[in-house]
């Protein structure tokens, strides 16, 4: 179900957007609008559908307009053409009256640089959006505290925000945005003020209460880690453009330009893609029991080992040259579901980097199971090595001049 | 020389300001009285209450305000000392009625000035405008005003209190427009965000956090109140300023420095009281260590 649908929203910033606006329309670029008429154009004809319960993540470069655009959807900017529909409500025709009850209830928003209120205590930041709303004091403390220890940090409700380190000032903003209750959580660079540790925790304490809550929540970043870590989905913005939207690993193997690709070429592949996106489906299953009867197809077929399906139920692996030495025994041969080789399996859902020492220990490809034990494919080395390595560019002076570079100072600079 | 280049304009001003005056005086003087007597009602009542009682309690009530303000013992005392050392001047009287003056200008500037500052720091058009104006406030001098103030007030407290107010008022709007300006951004969108309307933002945001900007410009109020009691006497208005002024006309030089360090002990006490107040109010800043 979509929450917010944007609809070809463009933002020109300058003294009388809707002069230039037809310029843009007949496909002015950014830099000449600039020179020509002194407009700056912040977002360009910006079409995107967010799901509800899905983290969403925008992301893009200083300047790429996701700031911009995140503002976009609680109206703390206007949009100078198109629109912007929130549960199929045209947010743009709201009064300012329907527009506060709107931010009240409907969507709250986590800051860069915390927006906390310095004067105030950390309860009653946290209760700041409740006492807006006009709960009475003593209801809005009793949630207030709750939230406080949702995020951990009971106990400092009456100390300010100054006292606290910057890890624990976000709490309180995530805190403060979580207490009001609202289905939308606007998240604008929320944790890139933070240390790289501190940050990675406050991203898997995202994900943990994102569980429980299934909130539907834009999340603003310039890092690529960061959006492949926490995102359902991606939005890759460049200059106010939309560059692509897809899932993380729809970005990761499939980038829509240049731009993207030499984006994702830095990225920790083997972290982010799953062994779902890269496994093939099985070359043999064998489903009988009986092991001559494998054994004389195996020959028949020319295939060296095999996956042992019993009613959908992956038993192990057999090699035929294992199979050929247990039937030249004496004797009456073994179920060949007992004596399939379980050991080495991969559950679906695991990272590349999981999967990896399993992968490089066996002789045939891994067999990939769900959580019902059925087998869902199987990973070869040698594509999970070209999963890992990112396609092969034409150019190598394309590097100099590509967003990679980019990323990493910007990396260096926050 | 043929041509003159400088037209009479000031001979125009001069006259029409002159009819204005006097039209004003022709056709309102009523109203003016009302007011004046609106404000004589509660600068009497409040000259009084300060004379009649006994200086003790007000010893002692300057230094509750001190303690109040700086959690400070040495310095409430050192307060309390300094308006004992008034009274030791033999101007005690004298500064009950300044300070009655002073307080009732500040108010009144407080007033004016704090809706002003507020109203400039939303808008950058209307701070353009009210820039100039507050400039002239500042430097005319204040003769050019007492002239027409006496005029329409009669001579006495009251154009004494406009004076003061007129040149009082514009440091404390400015500070109020700097302090509003200078709060971060981020904290008010984060207001906005939650659906605050701008009257909940100004009160729960931009003023909490502009208040120490705001508690300097009273400081700063009082300081030029103060800095006025000698004009303000010539038109009228008793108090320490007459002493400074009686000293002037009989060239009584020691007469004019016991009523200067009157002034100027008067200034300190109430300086150090409302500083210490801005202090404590940006206490959260000072917290984390």
């Amino acid at each position: 179900m979509t929450v917010i649908s944007v609809k070809n929203v463009t933002k020109i910033f300058g003294k009388n957007p809707n002069q230039v606006l037809d310029l843009v329309k007949k496909g002015m670029g950014k830099e000449q609008l600039l020179k020509e008429t002194g407009h700056t154009l912040g977002l360009h004809n910006i079409s995107l559908d967010i799901k509800k319960g899905e983290i969403f993540v925008i992301m893009g470069l200083s300047g790429s307009g996701k700031s911009t655009l995140i503002r976009h959807f609680n109206r703390l900017i206007d949009p100078t053409d198109g629109q912007i529909l929130v549960d199929g409500k045209n947010v743009l025709s709201l009064s300012i009256k329907e527009l506060e009850a709107f931010r009240r209830k409907k969507m709250s928003m986590v800051f860069q640089r915390f927006g906390l209120m310095p004067h105030r205590t950390v309860l009653q930041n946290v209760a700041y959006g409740l006492e807006i709303q006009g709960i009475p004091k003593l209801e809005r403390h009793k949630i207030a505290e709750e939230w406080i220890e949702a995020v951990g940090l009971q106990g400092y409700g009456h100390q300010y925000p100054s006292q606290l380190s910057g890890g624990m000032q976000q709490r309180v903003g995530l805190a403060r945005a979580l207490a009001t209750n609202a289905d939308i959580l606007l998240m604008d660079e929320a944790f890139s003020a933070l240390d790289p540790l501190i940050r990675s925790q406050m991203q898997d304490q995202l994900v943990e209460l994102q569980e429980k809550l299934q909130k539907t929540i834009i999340f603003i970043t310039h890092d690529l880690d960061e959006a492949l870590r926490i995102g359902d989905k991606i939005a890759i913005l460049k200059d106010g453009v939309l560059s692509q939207i897809g899932t993380p690993a729809e970005i990761l193997t499939n980038p829509a330009d240049d731009y993207v690709s030499a984006f994702v070429r830095d990225v920790n592949r083997a972290r982010v893609l799953t062994v779902d996106t890269v496994m093939k489906p099985p070359h043999y299953r064998i489903t009988t029991d009986n092991m001559e009867r494998a054994l004389a197809e195996m020959h028949r077929k020319g295939h060296d080992y095999g996956y042992v399906i019993e009613d959908d139920e992956y038993r192990g692996v057999v090699t035929r040259e294992d199979l050929a030495q247990e039937v030249a025994k004496p004797g009456k041969s073994p179920s060949l579901f007992d004596y399939a080789d379980d050991s080495s399996t991969i559950v679906t859902g695991h990272t590349l980097e999981e999967a990896l020492p399993v992968t490089l220990d066996c002789d045939h490809p891994v067999p990939v199971v769900n959580d019902e034990g059925q087998l869902e494919g199987v990973l070869h080395p040698e594509e999970v090595g070209s999963a890992l390595s990112p396609e092969p560019t034409n150019q190598d002076d394309d590097n100099d001049t590509l967003p990679s570079r980019a990323v990493a100072l910007e990396k260096k600079a926050s | 020389m043929l041509i003159d280049i400088f037209p009479n304009i000031g001979k125009a001003i001069r006259s029409s300001t002159n009819q204005f005056v006097d039209y004003l005086i022709m056709n309102f003087a009523d109203g003016f009285e009302a007011f004046s007597n609106f404000i004589l009602f509660f600068l009497v009542k409040l000259e009084k209450l300060l004379r009649s009682s006994d200086p003790l309690i007000i010893l002692l009530i300057i230094g509750l305000l001190a303690f109040w303000a700086s959690r400070k013992l040495l310095l409430s005392a050192g307060m309390v000392l300094a308006m004992w050392f008034i009274g030791t001047l033999g101007l005690w009287e004298q500064a009950m009625q300044t300070i009655a003056i002073m307080l009732v200008s500040v108010v009144i500037a407080t007033l004016i000035g704090i809706p002003l500052g507020i109203a400039a720091a939303r808008s950058n058009r209307f701070q353009s405008t009210l820039n100039p104006i507050l400039d002239l406030m500042q430097t005319i001098p204040a003769f050019v005003y007492l002239i027409p103030a006496a005029m329409l007030f009669g001579l006495g407290k009251i154009p004494a209190i406009l004076a003061t107010v007129i040149y009082a008022t514009p440091p404390l709007t400015r500070l109020t427009d700097l302090g509003i300006r200078q709060v971060d951004y981020e904290v008010v969108e984060a207001g906005r965000a939650f659906g605050a309307t701008k009257w909940q933002i100004l009160k729960g945001i931009q003023i909490p956090l502009a208040l120490p900007a705001i508690m300097q410009g009273i400081n700063q109020t009082m300081m030029m109140a103060l800095a006025m009691v000698v004009i303000a006497s010539m038109i009228g208005a008793r108090g320490v300023g007459e002493t400074v002024l009686l000293g002037l006309q009989r060239n009584d030089s020691g007469q004019g420095l016991i009523g200067g360090l009157a002034i100027v002990l008067l200034a300190i006490v109430f300086d150090r009281i409302t500083q210490s107040a801005g202090n404590r109010m940006q206490s959260h800043k000072n917290q984390s260590n």
